[in-house]
């Protein structure tokens, strides 16, 4: 796109946020009764469903069972009109095959599966509407609804995007950012331990940058952890007050 | 299709209230659970519906996109469906476990969509054996709590009703040849006429009663049940038995006059919602799953 200045010379980015400023994150946990834990969270545009069932016995063949901790099966998948372009297949592209990948290898660094050998915990990821931070806004919603399951977790997994451009680093990349090519940083974080769950960049960046870069996606990442600690928080309240205690 | 154990004695018991007009939630056999509906929930869509009938929720999406004329039809444009059953409704589904269920419902959707009564689908022609409009529609099942196709119907007529289709205009320069401007107004659109489009019923056969949206435990006690599709007028145009029992003659006319009172009063009130949520226009709070 001809002209289309992704950071302004007053520091205005394209939705008009500042560089380092998160898009507005709204979320709500037990979306669904018949699920054991969901989670919705809408990141500005980018709108995830996550579902998590669990932890339950293995389905399919036993012999995939690990005998000293669970085994965290996940799926992500898009919905066709989630895109602007429709999608033709949700699931089992590549792009989704890599994702899941991913939130797997996120989650089983976070969940505390030592504690339920030879079972399965499943988590089910849907975009609803894509714009930018897809992977972000499905680790954070995955996070609630494993909250939301009960499952006991080290820590909560917030992830955040990052882009670098005229040597400022942006935070939560939207899909106007993403599409520009420039580099980008997918990062998922333990917040109170700062432990690096997933690192991910793309396309070329200079090596001194780098260290700002992951700079800002962690404290994009630690913002994210306030919000979300806040609607698990409000939420609890809520479920111990219609309970009567 | 996402099941539920139940004991014969949960059985037992749902069947002899049915037979004293009394299901396990109170409701009479020709009761409606609650159902939500709202539309408009996803923006990157030419028009959507979020449908929520007790425990099953149902999200659709419409995209209209050009496209060239089927040959058998070169003046229409045309319908095409898609269902996901996702994963999120029962683990079952993962993969490629939901496309069963899946194929099921799309062939069904087909078939009520056929009549041409239904869509007016020649105002989707732009240019005749060159360019229409693909109507897209896409179905997601997100939870999985009994009657699916009752709450899928009624999500595509909400999602057609809410599709906002831009208007196109045809230049002719002078070697002949067609240019297609699209209009600069983004609220400059074509509304589509869902009045014939029909609503399904399903009809669930328990002892000797017939009970109208059935709960998984319900349909776990059902025979065999009656999939009716019927208008605002009351006529039906479509009918399909599904299940393992048999039905015999007599209860299928029954059925068919309950599904057709039934429907009747699921299209005025279905009308009166929407209608509601037209007129508020833009002062709408979108809820969507915030709510």
């Amino acid at each position: 796109m001809a002209g289309l200045e992704l950071l302004s010379d007053e520091g205005y980015r394209v939705d008009g946020r500042r560089a380092g400023e998160l898009r507005k994150v709204r979320a709500r946990m037990g979306v669904f009764a018949q699920a054991d834990g969901s989670a919705y969270i809408e990141q500005g545009n980018t709108k995830a469903l996550a579902v998590v069932y669990g932890p339950h016995e293995m389905r399919g063949s036993r012999s995939k069972a690990l005998h000293d901790r669970a085994l965290v099966n996940c799926q992500y998948s898009m919905a066709t009109f989630s895109t602007g372009e429709r999608k033709r297949r949700p699931h089992g592209d590549r792009k989704s095959s890599e994702m899941t990948l991913h939130l797997k290898q996120t989650f089983e660094a976070a969940i505390l599966t030592q504690l339920y050998p030879r079972s399965q915990i499943d988590i089910y990821v849907q975009i609803l509407q894509a714009d930018g931070g897809n992977y972000c806004a499905c680790v954070n919603a995955a996070t609630l609804a494993t909250i939301d399951a009960g499952i006991p977790m080290r820590d909560y997994v917030c992830a955040s995007s990052a882009g670098f451009i005229e040597d400022t680093p942006l935070a939560d990349l939207n899909y106007v950012e993403e599409a520009a090519g420039g580099p980008q940083v997918a990062l998922a974080l333990l917040p109170k331990s700062d432990q690096i769950a997933l690192l991910e960049m793309n396309s070329r960046l200079h090596e001194d940058h780098l260290e700002q870069v992951i700079e800002a996606a962690s404290k994009a990442c630690k913002d994210v952890y306030a919000v979300l600690d806040q609607v698990v928080r409000d939420h609890v309240h809520e479920v111990t007050t219609l309970l009567g205690e | 299709m996402a099941s539920v154990v139940l004991s014969e004695a949960e059985k037992v018991y749902i069947v002899h209230g049915i037979q004293e007009d009394l299901r396990v939630d109170g409701r009479g056999c020709e009761d409606y659970r609650c159902i939500e509906v709202e539309t408009d929930v996803v923006s990157n869509t030419s028009g959507s519906a979020r449908v929520k009938l007790g425990h099953t929720d149902i999200l659709v999406g419409v995209k209209a996109e050009m496209g060239t004329p089927k040959l058998e039809n070169p003046n229409e444009g045309y319908l095409e469906f898609f269902v996901d059953c996702s994963a999120n409704a029962t683990p079952e589904f993962e993969g490629r476990g939901g496309e069963e269920l899946a194929t099921e419902i799309v062939n069904t959707l087909y078939r009520i969509f056929s009549n041409e009564s239904t869509i007016d689908v020649k105002s989707l022609c732009i240019n005749p054996r060159e360019h229409c409009w693909v109507l897209y529609v896409d179905v997601l099942l997100l939870e999985c709590g009994g009657n699916l196709f009752d709450a899928i119907s009624i999500a595509v007529k909400a999602a057609l009703f809410n599709t906002r289709i831009p208007k196109v205009r045809v230049l002719e320069d002078e070697e002949g040849s067609k240019e297609i401007e699209l209009s600069d107004d983004p609220y400059d659109c074509i509304r589509l006429n869902v009045e014939n489009v029909p609503c399904i019923i399903t009809l669930s056969k328990i002892g000797c009663r017939h009970v109208v949206d059935a709960t998984l435990q319900e349909e776990a006690c059902s025979l065999a049940s009656l999939l009716l599709s019927v208008t605002s007028r009351g006529t039906l145009t479509c009918m399909k038995k599904l299940g393992n029992g048999s039905l015999d003659p007599e209860s299928i006319f029954e059925m068919m006059e309950t599904g057709k009172r039934v429907g009747k009063m699921l299209h005025t009130s279905l009308q009166k919602i929407l209608d509601k949520e037209e007129s508020l226009g833009t002062t709408r709070q979108k809820v969507g799953f915030l709510g």
